[in-house]
């Protein structure tokens, strides 16, 4: 061996290493621009995301308070910097989840008609409804919700329900869809190693097919969640809007963060006779609006990371 | 523990598409069968139809008998999933279940059924069906490490063992070694050779070599042409199949003149 290579030139063959070398300089300068194009569409990307955070955050960072978050609006008149978002964030958490509740069991079992059971005309059929749903104008699903309700409770009924029921019309597809493409993911072979293994149908779903994707399912369910967590307009025609804290999602209205922060935004400056002072800061209808969005993006960040550890938790592990 | 299986008339298809005519076999209790023939003759497919796997598939189905100690498995009164209870199988690919242990994959059977197991019972079953499968010595060690960190021969002996821990009657292979090297192939025939003390196996292989070593009976499977349904062409003894068989299609096939 040694004797071999004292005998090749140093830096090897001529020969060879032309042949080895590039010789292409167009495909090295095509090269190096798509790699340039693709760093520019990133930072393009990346420009509004950044940008929107940094604003908020700058906007809404300062109004951020343990009474900010504890207290509600009730009896806060004008430009009076006291009260919070407690009854907002409260009548969001409560109706997301409802609608949770409502949209994840239906969703799920949809997908595993699809995935497991359908097929013919009937599956074929859920699949495109469930595409022209994805679709709906959340405004629609808020409107179908409330003439739902209305024919029943009357025209001026506002309860928190109705807005979970509204979410859910937008959730489902949401739900359906991702939690399609996990189960769809999961190795026929493990389905067949189950069967073989005289695992009645039901329970190769329940207990292989759902926990080898459950990493998936979580994280379509949080991401439909974060998609319905910051909708405005249908809330707005079915919860409505109130000062005052409100737990019960069967009666009466309730206020949530992205309502809020457009009701307060949309309020414009108070009138301070005598410029701000301790008991009357103009703009700050703008503040609590800007605060609230900060929660909520907030919120929605606190979701993804929580799918990010489930995810992680519970994926198939290797070695 | 093993039965006889027998095959009268069996027509196999997927939906309209006759995959496997007529095939009339005796599979010998405590005794290796083995399946040979060229790449989509219907040999996996009439193996599937043994434990009632085929009909997983949408729009397979078969036509007439496949007896179990005299008992028709497509019977009006026998469900599928007992069926496969009692006829076991292995995959071409090693496929434990990602999300489980070594020792869970091995008592999938048991837990993935809800049955209760007490520890000590799942600790005995855990260590015979790996003793059996030939790997308690290799894992015992990190029995509760994912059995997908397993080698591929290791994986495939992990789903022997998970296969011969519901206690089966019959053990179906479909192609067992054909993902492995030729070590842990010889750890497979090895433990084929000792399995069939208590099971009837059934082994599907592209190998010939693999069915002259591991198998008392063969049976040579053939197709006239694309589209056209596979058949059994001749069942007798290994030794008779690769040294004198009667039909002359099964001596070309097994002295490599064709396929």
């Amino acid at each position: 061996m040694s004797v071999a290579t004292e005998s090749s030139s140093p830096g090897g063959s001529p020969d060879t290493a032309r042949l080895l070398a590039t010789v292409d300089p167009a495909r090295r300068r095509t090269d190096r621009t798509m790699q340039v194009l693709i760093y520019i569409a990133f930072a393009l990307a990346m420009i509004p995301l950044i940008w929107l955070i940094w604003t908020v955050v700058a906007q809404g960072a300062d109004r951020i308070s343990i009474d900010f978050l504890t207290q509600s609006m009730r009896n806060i008149f004008g430009g009076d910097p006291r009260g919070g978002i407690y009854h907002a964030i409260a009548g969001t958490v409560i109706i997301t989840l409802l609608a949770t509740v409502i949209s994840v069991p239906i969703g799920i079992l949809t997908a595993i008609y699809l995935v497991e059971y359908g097929k013919g005309w009937l599956a074929r059929s859920v699949t495109f409804f469930v595409d022209v749903m994805t679709g709906i104008p959340s405004i629609v699903a808020g409107l179908f919700a409330f003439s739902l309700f209305a024919l029943i409770f009357g025209p001026s009924v506002r309860i928190g329900i109705m807005g979970a029921v509204a979410l859910s019309v937008l959730m489902i597809p949401v739900v359906v869809r991702s939690c399609e493409e996990m189960l769809k993911l999961v190795p026929n072979e493990l389905r067949e190693a189950s069967y073989a293994l005289g695992v009645p149908k039901w329970l190769t779903i329940v207990k292989v097919v759902l926990r080898t994707s459950v990493a998936g399912l979580t994280t379509g369910v949080l991401l439909a969640v974060a998609r319905v967590v910051g909708e405005t307009a249908p809330l707005l025609v079915t919860v409505g809007v109130t000062d005052s804290i409100n737990f019960n999602p069967f009666e009466g209205r309730m206020m949530t963060l992205p309502v809020f922060a457009y009701r307060q935004y949309s309020q414009g400056n108070a009138p301070c006779p005598g410029g701000d002072s301790a008991t009357c800061v103009a703009d700050i209808a703008s503040q609590n609006a800007w605060g609230a969005a900060l929660v909520l993006i907030a919120m929605v960040l606190a979701l993804n990371l929580i799918g990010r550890l489930i995810t992680r938790w519970f994926a198939p592990k290797l070695g | 523990m093993a039965q006889r299986i027998d095959t009268k008339d069996l027509n196999i298809y997927y939906s309209s598409f006759l995959a496997v005519e007529a095939v009339n076999m005796t599979i010998e209790p405590k005794s290796v069968t083995a399946l040979i023939g060229p790449s989509g003759c219907g040999k996996s497919t009439f193996l599937r139809t043994l434990n009632r796997m085929h009909e997983v598939i949408p729009g397979a189905r078969v036509e007439g008998h496949v007896e179990m100690d005299g008992v028709d498995l497509y019977g009006p009164n026998v469900d599928p999933v007992a069926v496969r209870k009692n006829v076991g199988m292995v995959f071409q690919r090693p496929n434990p279940f990602p999300t489980m242990s070594i020792r869970d994959n091995v008592l999938a059977g048991v837990k993935l059924n809800n049955k209760r197991i007490s520890k000590s019972d799942a600790d005995d079953l855990v260590e015979s069906s790996l003793h059996g499968a030939n790997l308690w010595n290799e894992v015992k060690d990190r029995l509760d490490r994912p059995g997908s960190g397993l080698s591929g021969g290791q994986q495939q002996r992990l789903c022997i063992a998970r296969a011969i821990a519901i206690k089966p009657q019959v053990l179906l292979m479909d192609e067992p070694c054909s993902a492995l090297d030729p070590i842990s192939t010889i750890a497979i025939e090895d433990l084929i050779g000792e399995l069939k003390n208590d099971y009837t196996i059934v082994i599907v292989t592209h190998n010939m070599q693999q069915a002259a070593r591991v198998s008392d009976r063969t049976g040579f499977f053939n197709i006239a042409g694309t589209g056209k349904p596979g058949k059994l062409i001749e069942m007798d003894d290994t030794a008779t199949i690769f040294s004198s068989p009667a039909e002359k299609a099964t001596e070309d096939y097994v002295s490599g003149r064709f396929g």
